[in-house]
């Protein structure tokens, strides 16, 4: 059902005024969720200026937030251009016409994907530090970038994938006629195909990748939350804090999604295969944390 | 190996996968019930709730679930001083499956709404043309047909919330599996890897079958058109 709007029909003068009445009715009882969680605030003296007066200060921003921001974005960051990079090997290594190189890559996705993303980075902390293989005060970073990493390639292995099989037949007879063999065709004509039918749900992973970051706090790498929990705790002023970091959170993750949407309408021209992969492949993975 | 199965006796694994399946359990039932009436909101004829749907999707959809579930114990429940029951760690857990199921609304409530969407045309005009109203038409033909086709994505979203249950360690349920591995490893580091591989097989074994039967489900009970 292409336009929701076809639920109903368009309103007649009675219709009409029953959508009022509900709107009315709506608007009453979202203000009387919001007023009851803002008198609840406002009865623990949350809403007091001087729990908010600290974001106003340079020093709040200096010492807590921009840090906590820079931490994050850098684990994110990272992590964003190692999964892109594992998720083309073991994407290209799932659809390869040599059988164990497909099963081997196959296992590993689908374990990987199964695999809770804080177990992994929890294992990684707690084994790169006993080790001794790393610095001890490097461990977290590197646990969370490994993590993210092994977790968010293995979905875009499967992105890579679908992208691959949702292209028209032709193409990969084309490369075969001209003399390219399966897997020149694969690297060359198909995979660069297929990644600009993923790009928007390339870019709602990355969405993902940011917001799997935050796990970093468990594991006391000192990301955004991690910051502004100390900064609340230091200041009393807890429910503020993780206020402003959600808020920094949506922004960023509003922005990218928006961008995915735009990009899915733009480059839906460029992608007219036998159907539209990457919006199957949004849906796939909507739902991590 | 007798290392490996002495753990077994020291540390109750069942017990705090049960604990992971308990918080799933109850989140996944409140996120069900809550992204049903989102979605509602999203399809009906009213702006108001259209516009609360689309603003508490794109609100719980891009906040890290870590900031939820630690807002849930050092907002609520230490701040706010919310108890909902007499006990700690019960109060603790169901915080966090207050948390859990919030976060996973949202994206119960872009399942169906892309179960909406596969319903044809046509059933809402045949509703329409037989005079049912906005709420009629959604319950006795559009909701029944678009759960059947959102089958495969609330699949997916029950296998993200078993796995992002483990998250409720940032919400101080201690209890549960990702906390008794990272105690497990760090009285037996020896170990580690075993250990890992242990709790990292639990989630498999639990995660592997539901992906199975959501395909099968959806594939069995896809309305035929």
């Amino acid at each position: 059902m292409s336009a929701q709007q076809v639920l109903f029909d368009a309103p007649g003068p009675r219709a009409r005024r029953n959508i009022l009445i509900g709107n009315i009715v709506g608007v009453l009882v979202v203000l009387g969720i919001l007023a009851w969680v803002v008198s609840a605030l406002a009865g623990k003296g949350q809403l007091a200026a001087s729990m908010w007066t600290p974001f106003l200060e340079s020093r709040t921003w200096e010492f807590f937030i921009l840090p906590g921001l820079g931490n994050t974005l850098k684990a994110a960051g990272i992590a964003i251009v190692t999964s892109v990079a594992f998720g083309l090997i073991f994407g290209i290594g799932r659809l390869s016409h040599v059988a164990p190189i497909r099963w081997v890559a196959g296992v590993v996705v689908e374990f990987l994907r199964a695999v809770p993303v804080l177990l992994m980075m929890i294992f990684f902390w707690l084994a790169l530090g006993s080790s001794g293989a790393v610095k001890p005060q490097d461990a977290p970073l590197i646990a969370v970038v490994l993590a993210l990493t092994l977790y968010n390639g293995s979905v875009i292995a499967e992105l890579v994938r679908s992208g691959v099989y949702g292209l028209p037949k032709g193409q990969r007879e084309a490369g075969m006629a001209i003399g390219l063999t399966r897997n020149q065709s694969l690297r060359s004509i198909e995979v660069p195909q297929a990644l600009i039918a993923m790009l928007p749900a390339l870019i709602s992973q990355f969405v993902v990748i940011l917001k799997d970051s935050a796990l970093g706090f468990i594991i006391t790498y000192p990301e955004l939350l991690q910051y502004t929990r100390r900064l609340g705790v230091g200041e009393g002023n807890v429910i503020p804090s993780l206020f402003v970091a959600a808020a920094i959170f949506i922004a960023i993750n509003f922005a990218l999604s928006t961008l995915a949407t735009r990009l899915s309408v733009l480059l839906s021209f460029r992608t007219k295969g036998r159907r539209p992969a990457a919006k199957e492949a949004i849906a796939m993975d909507a739902a991590s944390t | 190996m007798e290392n490996y199965l002495s753990l077994f006796e020291t540390y109750n694994v069942p017990e705090a996968f049960w604990v992971n399946i308990q918080l799933s359990f109850w989140a996944a039932i409140w996120a069900l019930i809550i992204g049903t009436v989102l979605a509602l909101f999203r399809i009906s004829p009213i702006p108001s709730l259209q516009w609360f749907g689309a603003a508490y999707v794109n609100i719980f959809r891009n906040t890290p679930l870590t900031i939820i579930l630690a807002f849930g114990f050092l907002g609520l429940f230490s701040v706010m001083q919310i108890n909902l029951a007499g006990e700690l760690d019960v109060s603790l857990f169901r915080i966090a499956i207050v948390g859990l199921s919030l976060y996973h609304a949202a994206f119960v409530c872009e399942a169906i709404r892309s179960g909406v969407n596969t319903v044809p045309i046509g059933q809402a005009e045949a509703a329409r043309a037989i005079g049912l109203s906005f709420l009629p038409a959604a319950r006795l033909i559009i909701l029944p047909q678009a759960f059947r086709g959102a089958i495969a994505p609330l699949g997916n979203v029950l296998i993200a919330l078993i796995k992002n249950s483990t998250v409720a360690a940032a919400g101080s349920v201690a209890t549960e599996a990702s906390g008794l591995m990272k105690t497990m490893i760090e009285f037996r580091s020896d170990l580690v890897i075993p250990i890992f591989l242990t709790f990292a097989l639990g989630f498999v074994i639990l995660v592997i079958p539901i992906g199975l039967l959501t395909t099968w489900a959806s594939r069995k009970l896809a309305v035929a058109r």
